[in-house]
């Protein structure tokens, strides 16, 4: 019996936590997985920033002035973080949703009402509203301590793209749920193309825009129309919308991310007093 | 109430955006009295107390509290915060700099220190209490859906998305290809040629405002004023026919505002020749009736920058060369558009300087 309780002794000792820390640590799963293995010395802890492809972002070593919070308010990392949990809930959206005006709708209704625990749609939305947020805050900061100032010009102008493109994707969003709030919307916002000057119908210049008899532009072939894919907010505006929404404008915007990330190393880091 | 009543008029677009502006410059002339930690917290106290309190009013809570406008109330706070807390710490800074000390951040700058953990896990934590954040936000309030789309009802007010509310704002006091199509490319631009026109070589990389005072004024008029403020403007004091509602209004869908507005060749040829003996009326060529539109608008964009370049801007000719000089002074003066348009409006109900439907070119 003794030999027993011995026995049970020896083997929670051997599933301690820390011994399945161990084990887990030397199995050659992990070793393939972490090269480095655990940074518990400032050697590993540079092999860290290295090894990982997420991590290599970042450079192996920071100036303290660089990463504190009343410095950089965190809002680019915040924006960065939001794009990428909109990206997750809005692939989780793409299984519900057609983007056609027989289902835009009831799709996001059954959303609401047939799935359970379903906040995919309220994460992805009020993650949107942040996001714009985030970003205007983040433009704020970098003004208000001039990091757009030498070497960091054309990071700061791929940044002004990025602002833009939140916009833009956060607008085409909007039309999504083919709501009352999503069509006026959108037809307030598109109104607008059609008085670009020359390239809208009811711009200045645009009566200009013709040969002879024949006008260029007209409400079937301005700005708008080619912005809606027709005359109103109908099906094609959806479809176009949707597209830009799902595919177009975040690989743009993840595009030039990639670029102000990168510029951001290459610039020479946080910015901070020379 | 009487109080509400104050509320409901001091809020007025004339008076909440000059009052603004105002406020905004002198506080920049002495921030050392504006931006202490005493003064914010009196400010964010009064804030907290001016909403709480508010909420008490059925009007108030209506519009605060729609789903799609809760956001906005945070960035109500959000931003004079990062206001505040930006130009407190540029104050220290300067201080700082007046007694010869190191700046706040230069005293931490010398030594690096490792990403891993330093960085690692302030972004860990970061996201954690972000995913926190956004869950509980999630299931406290749902995101609002509403009637399904029907394109021959239109709802009083349409309003764009809030982002683009301050660009609607602007349609009171331009056409839409001016607010809607040029001003915003305008916009983009504007802040594209920043780090081109700003050749100040100080306050690169910490909070400064003495060192940049011309810059930094600058960009807040245009952000907090003519961006942040004209959103919320648009968002929460903008009812039925785009009409001005106070905070405690009810939103009234038959509230009438006379439209007495005019357009300078009016009041030029019909209000203003008759004194010279003139009295022909508008004359039937729209150029010709636009004449004194076209001379203040070019007047305005082609006269000013050189005599600016001779007189208060006699500094920065020289140091930023003839090319960036007229950038920045267009664009400055294009920003400046929007404001004097929209004093002459309220001063004396100018429509359009240049008014030209036949070609869609009013200005």
């Amino acid at each position: 019996m003794a030999n027993f309780t011995d026995r049970l002794k020896e083997i929670f000792k051997a599933l301690s936590p820390a011994k399945v820390g161990e084990y887990i640590q030397e199995s050659q799963i992990y070793r393939s997985v972490f090269r480095v293995g655990v940074p518990d010395s400032d050697r590993k802890r540079m092999l860290v920033m290295l090894g990982s492809v997420f991590l290599h972002l970042h450079p192996v070593k920071v100036r303290k002035s660089g990463i504190r919070m009343r410095y950089t308010w965190c809002m680019g990392g915040i924006t960065f973080f939001l794009f990428l949990s909109l990206t997750f809930t809005g692939l989780l959206l793409m299984f519900y949703y057609r983007p056609t005006l027989e289902y835009a709708y009831v799709d996001i209704r059954d959303l609401r009402e047939q799935v359970p625990l379903g906040i995919m749609r309220e994460i992805h939305r009020w993650g949107a509203h942040a996001m714009v947020i985030a970003v205007w805050l983040h433009m704020y900061r970098v003004f208000m301590t001039g990091s757009y100032k030498p070497p960091r010009e054309f990071n700061w102008n791929v940044g002004v793209i990025l602002l833009v493109l939140t916009l833009l994707l956060s607008f085409t969003g909007y039309l999504l749920p083919w709501d009352q709030l999503a069509i006026w919307a959108i037809t307030v916002g598109s109104n607008m193309a059609r008085a670009t000057p020359f390239a809208g119908h009811e711009g200045p210049g645009s009566a200009l825009m013709k040969l002879g008899d024949i006008a260029f532009v007209n409400n079937q072939s301005d700005a708008r129309f080619a912005l809606l894919g027709g005359r109103f907010v109908g099906e094609a505006a959806l479809l176009r919308f949707y597209v830009l929404h799902c595919v177009g404008l975040p690989l743009v915007a993840g595009f030039l991310m990639a670029i102000h990330f990168w510029r951001i190393r290459r610039d020479g880091g946080i910015s901070g007093p020379l | 109430m009487f109080i509400k009543e104050i509320i409901n008029a001091i809020t007025a677009p004339y008076f909440l955006i000059t009052a603004a502006a105002i406020l905004l410059l002198v506080s920049l002339k002495y921030p050392d009295r504006f931006y202490t930690s005493k003064s914010g917290g009196i400010v964010f106290a009064c804030m907290f107390a001016f909403l709480g309190i508010s909420m008490l009013d059925p009007n108030f809570r209506l519009i605060v509290t729609k789903p799609d406008n809760v956001p906005i109330v945070g960035m109500l706070f959000l931003v004079p915060f990062f206001t505040w807390f930006a130009l407190r710490e540029a104050v220290r800074n300067d201080q700082r700099i007046a007694e010869g000390k190191p700046l706040v951040e230069q005293e931490e700058t010398a030594d690096k220190v490792l990403t891993w953990p330093d960085l690692v896990y302030t972004e860990l934590i970061c996201m954690v209490v972000l995913t926190v954040v956004l869950i509980g936000w999630s299931m406290a309030l749902q995101a609002p859906l509403e009637e399904p789309a029907n394109p021959s009802s239109s709802p009083n007010p349409s309003k764009a998305p809030w982002y683009f509310l301050g660009l609607q704002e602007m349609l009171v006091y331009f056409d839409p290809w001016l607010a809607g199509v040029v001003f915003p490319g305008l916009i983009i631009v504007g802040l594209m040629a920043i780090p081109y026109i700003d050749t100040n070589p100080k306050g690169n990389g910490y909070f400064t405002l003495r060192e940049r005072r011309w810059e930094i004024t600058t960009f807040l008029f245009g952000f907090l004023i003519l961006w942040i403020l004209l959103v919320i403007l648009g968002t929460f004091l903008r009812g039925p026919n785009w009409n001005f509602f106070g905070p405690y209004e009810f939103w009234d869908i038959h509230k009438l505002e006379a439209l007495v507005n005019v357009n300078l060749s009016e009041y030029i040829w019909v209000k203003g020749l008759p004194w010279l003996g003139y009295n022909g009326g508008l004359p039937q060529n729209a150029f010709l009736r636009e004449i004194f539109g076209f001379i203040v608008v070019l007047g305005y964009f082609l006269l000013i920058p050189p005599f600016l370049a001779k007189k208060w801007f006699k500094g920065f000719y020289p140091t930023l060369g003839p090319v960036r000089f007229h950038v920045m002074t267009f664009l400055l003066l294009a920003m400046a558009a929007l404001p004097i348009k929209m004093v002459l409006r309220w001063l004396f109900n100018l429509k359009y300087i240049i008014g030209i439907p036949e070609y869609f070119f009013n200005i």
